[in-house]
């Protein structure tokens, strides 16, 4: 009799292999260990940690170096992995201005209580390439200032707060546990917790493109950076038959305030808006960019019009997991050709009538 | 029962137990409710959106030792994502598989029906992309979900009929808009319109799951499926002017396989358990040497089960 | 009594994973084919008193944190032996309740009481055990809806005889609607929203 060759499955383990020997590339170079992408490649470990939402600096660099660097496969793997873990609650909110501050910088005022602190930046570095780190080299030992920092290093938008000139951060009524973008589908309009949520894991190109999309004239927002604040904050988490807060450990946080002018309404004075965004480890970009969006996306709250796209929360909210993104695009990879059947079988039956009726008034015109 | 072997690192079925909760919770509700879309708390699976994580997790809630699953994609138990699909499940339940629709009790299907007709008490797990039937003329799930609502359908049978007065037919062939119970417009997937028909009345159940757009639907057995058309434009199915090369099925989906570089094609079953049955009962098409020359299928010695 | 409530609490399903997706999928198919009643597989390694086999599995295998239940009075023991099991939050008020418990024979059959569900979710809504003596020896209805080919006979014991109007109303407000799971030992039939009480 006649079976179908099948070939499927042998070819699919064929190609686990062929990724393991390309992963490898040149076997005559030293392996890369984990411990160095962590250590040597942060902002990659950062952004993977972000986009697939799980705060694991030694899985991320495992992700990076499984994935070949490629972040998107890397957050996938994140992803992945997070969906099996058991769940023993939600930490306590974590207090930035606590935190042990490594970078604290405002572009609202030329000082302030605990300064400018630069910090490790890329910002005023020359982009030339430092051809010494293509030989090895050790790294220089930073000259930092010996005095110790401030302890008192108050949030911007708490100064402005104070005054009266900030939009107040309020708990929801009733201050209820927040929705879990993991857990639970998005229903739209999206509250607050929800698009936060989406942002903090969305791709940071995505909210790059949109936040710049806001600043160049598709969007009503003009932001200045308030603060922008990088160190190590405690996560506590209060176990229900101890009833008292535990301290887990610090993580690395980068966190972002957005100052945006409000004109004020019916019922409120004019006062600053507030743009929120918070990343794991140093992740600038990305803080920022959600903290613009995130005040984009108020626009229903404050009675703005949403014109445009980074107002528009479903189209936002919707389009900035990569993870997902990629999932949908990529399956065009997938085999198609049963739809692609049909379309033809309709493309081939119009075309057909087409020239029959053009035939039928030749031969009628004749 | 035997527990059959799974991989010992992850639950039975891969879901924990409260996301398969979570999922059967949905599921009833689809049941109750036929064509219409519940939200469900979708997981991040091992494989990717879009490719099969709604029906792998609507499987996942289903899947029990006493099961016995097939998985295909296009019609096909030997497509590249079908055998990864099964090799998941494999690995995660250990349950057995099959690649004869009449005895498996699941089915994850990616695009067909089995053109055997199911019968009751198989399941019918469909792989959604795009649930949402109306997406393509409103893109706002907010918008969408109060035309559901309120049933306001009118702005879909406009779309078909502007096709039909442009091109003589609607021009829909696949995700072919079905009513369900005379309630709700439904995407039943991208299966070709070709299939439709076969979810009207049927037997088994049908479960639908969307991962990346969080959905589950479902059409409970012996339940009215009517494809949306028009009295003086009655809905019809696609049709072939030659029968299966392979297995001269004159009833079946035919994919066209192309035979060489001067215009060269056969027209074959995409059913390919469906086909080899019809082959192993002494159907014979008018090309099947021509597909052998081309180790399209190849020639067994009386072999009559070989997979 | 000490000692009972502590058998109760030690016992739930015998086998949490393969016990529920048995029970599930007997539920699947209970829904699936309204009127038609299916027998649980004997999985329970024990149920409090007054809470028949049935309607233990089912809130074993479908409840949890994220489901609240309402129970009627005279469930006390149900209540701690759920809390226990299942984690599943007793609901304060009917409209809160993602699933709950009724007595078929109770006078006070209003299903409009349970959340609905609403026009843009309908599967908000409750879904209710409803405890019956059997589930056959009583009054016949004719029911037909999607799951059932033509009609089918459902004739569960124990039933008040107001119940049936309730069932149609609540049938009437489709998509909206409450769905029932009619238990009686380990016997299950499903009445989903859909199903029509003919004559009714």
């Amino acid at each position: 009799m006649y079976v179908a060759v099948k070939g499927g499955e042998a070819a699919i383990l064929a190609t686990h292999d062929l990724v393991a020997e390309e992963r490898r590339g040149d076997v005559s170079v030293p392996e890369l260990s984990v411990a160095q992408i962590r250590e040597q490649m942060q902002l990659a470990v950062a952004r993977v940690m972000n986009e697939g939402s799980l705060y694991d600096e030694d899985l991320s660099a495992l992700a990076l170096k499984q994935a070949q660097g490629d972040m998107i496969e890397a957050a996938f793997l994140m992803r992945a992995y997070r969906t099996t873990l058991p769940r023993f609650g939600s930490s306590v909110p974590l207090d930035t201005s606590n935190m042990a501050i490594r970078r604290r910088i405002s572009a609202t005022y030329k000082d302030l209580p605990g300064g400018q602190v630069l910090g490790p930046t890329y910002d005023y570095t020359h982009r030339l390439f430092d051809f010494a780190l293509m030989a090895s080299g050790e790294a220089p030992e930073a000259q930092t200032s010996a005095d110790r920092l401030d302890a008192a290093m108050p949030r911007v938008p708490d100064i402005l707060g104070d005054e009266g000139l900030m939009e107040a951060e309020l708990p929801p009524e009733g201050d209820p546990r927040p929705f879990d973008l993991t857990r639970d589908p998005i229903e739209f309009p999206a509250d607050r917790d929800v698009r936060l949520q989406t942002l903090a894991r969305g791709d940071e190109g995505f909210l790059l493109g949109l936040a710049y999309s806001v600043q160049r004239g598709f969007g009503g927002n003009h932001p200045f950076a308030g603060e922008i604040r990088l160190g190590e904050v405690a996560v506590e988490f209060v176990p229900e038959e101890l009833g008292f807060a535990v301290d887990l450990g610090d993580i690395t946080l980068t966190e972002c305030q957005m100052v945006n002018q409000f004109q004020g309404s019916k019922d409120q004075p004019p006062q600053f808006t507030r743009g929120y965004g918070l990343s794991f480890g140093h992740a600038e970009r990305k803080a920022m960019s959600m903290a613009i969006l995130d005040r984009s996306l108020k626009a229903r709250e404050f009675g703005e019009a949403a014109d445009y796209p980074a107002q528009q929360e479903e189209f936002v909210l919707y389009h900035a997991d990569n993870v997902e993104a990629s999932g949908f695009v990529e399956h065009l990879k997938l085999p198609h050709y049963v739809d692609f059947q049909g379309e033809l079988e309709l493309l081939r039956k119009i075309r057909r009538e087409q020239e029959e009726r053009a035939a039928t008034m030749k031969e009628a015109a004749e | 029962m035997n527990t059959p072997h799974h991989d010992p690192d992850y639950n039975f079925g891969y879901l924990d137990e409260q996301t398969k909760r979570m999922v059967r919770r949905a599921l009833l509700k689809a049941i109750a409710i036929p064509g219409y879309q519940v939200p469900f708390g979708s997981r991040e699976m091992p494989l990717a959106r879009g490719w099969g994580t709604g029906g792998i997790q609507i499987t996942a809630a289903l899947i029990g030792p006493a099961d016995t699953l097939k998985v295909i994609d296009q019609g096909a138990d030997d497509t590249t994502n079908a055998v990864s699909i099964r090799r998941f499940f494999e690995r995660v339940s250990g349950v057995a598989t099959t690649e004869l629709t009449e005895d498996a009790t699941i089915i994850q299907t990616r695009h067909r029906i089995p053109e055997k007709p199911l019968e009751a008490g198989q399941i019918l797990v469909y792989q959604v992309p795009q649930p949402e039937p109306l997406r393509k003329l409103e893109p706002s799930e907010a918008e969408t979900r109060k035309m559901h609502a309120w049933a306001e359908y009118g702005g879909m049978y406009v779309r078909l009929y502007e096709d039909i007065a442009r091109y003589g037919h609607v021009a829909t062939t696949y995700s072919y808009p079905v009513l369900v119970n005379g309630r709700y417009v439904m995407s039943p997937t991208p299966i070709p319109k070709f299939d439709n028909p076969k979810m009207d009345d049927m037997p088994a159940l049908q479960l639908f799951g969307a991962g990346r757009e969080k959905r589950i639907y479902a059409i409970p057995p012996y339940t009215s499926v009517k494809s949306l058309d028009f009295e003086d434009h009655p809905f019809t199915v696609q049709s072939w002017t030659e029968p299966c090369a392979l297995c001269a099925a004159n009833d079946s989906y035919l994919d066209e396989v192309i035979t060489d570089d001067r215009g060269g094609r056969m027209f074959v079953c995409s059913d390919s358990s469906y086909c080899e049955d019809r082959r192993a009962k002494g159907h014979v098409g008018k090309e099947l040497a021509t597909a052998e020359a081309l180790a399209y299928v190849g020639h067994v010695e009386g072999g009559s089960d070989v997979a | 009594m000490t000692q009972s409530v502590a058998t109760h609490l030690a016992s739930g399903l015998a086998d949490p994973v393969f016990g529920s997706q048995t029970v599930f999928r007997t539920l699947l198919d209970a829904l699936s084919a309204p009127g038609k009643v299916f027998t649980l597989a004997d999985d329970l390694a024990g149920a409090p008193a007054g809470l028949p086999a049935a309607a233990a599995s089912i809130l074993l295998t479908l409840a949890d944190y994220e489901t609240p239940v309402w129970l009627p009075e005279g469930y006390d023991e149900t209540r701690r032996w759920l809390a226990f099991h299942s984690g599943a939050p007793v609901a304060s008020s009917k409209t809160n309740a993602k699933f709950a418990l009724m007595d078929a024979a109770s006078p006070d059959t209003h299903l409009g009481a349970f959340n609905l569900g609403e026009d843009r979710y309908p599967d908000t809504s409750t879904t209710v055990i409803i405890v019956c003596e059997a589930l056959s020896g009583g009054s016949p209805q004719t029911l037909r809806g999607p799951g059932i080919q033509t009609t089918t006979t459902f004739a569960p014991l124990g039933v008040h005889p107001s119940f049936w109007d309730e069932i149609a109303e609540n049938n009437a407000l489709f998509p909206l609607g409450v769905d029932l799971i009619f238990v009686a030992g380990s016997a299950i039939a499903g009445l989903p929203r859909t199903t029509q009480i003919a004559g009714a």
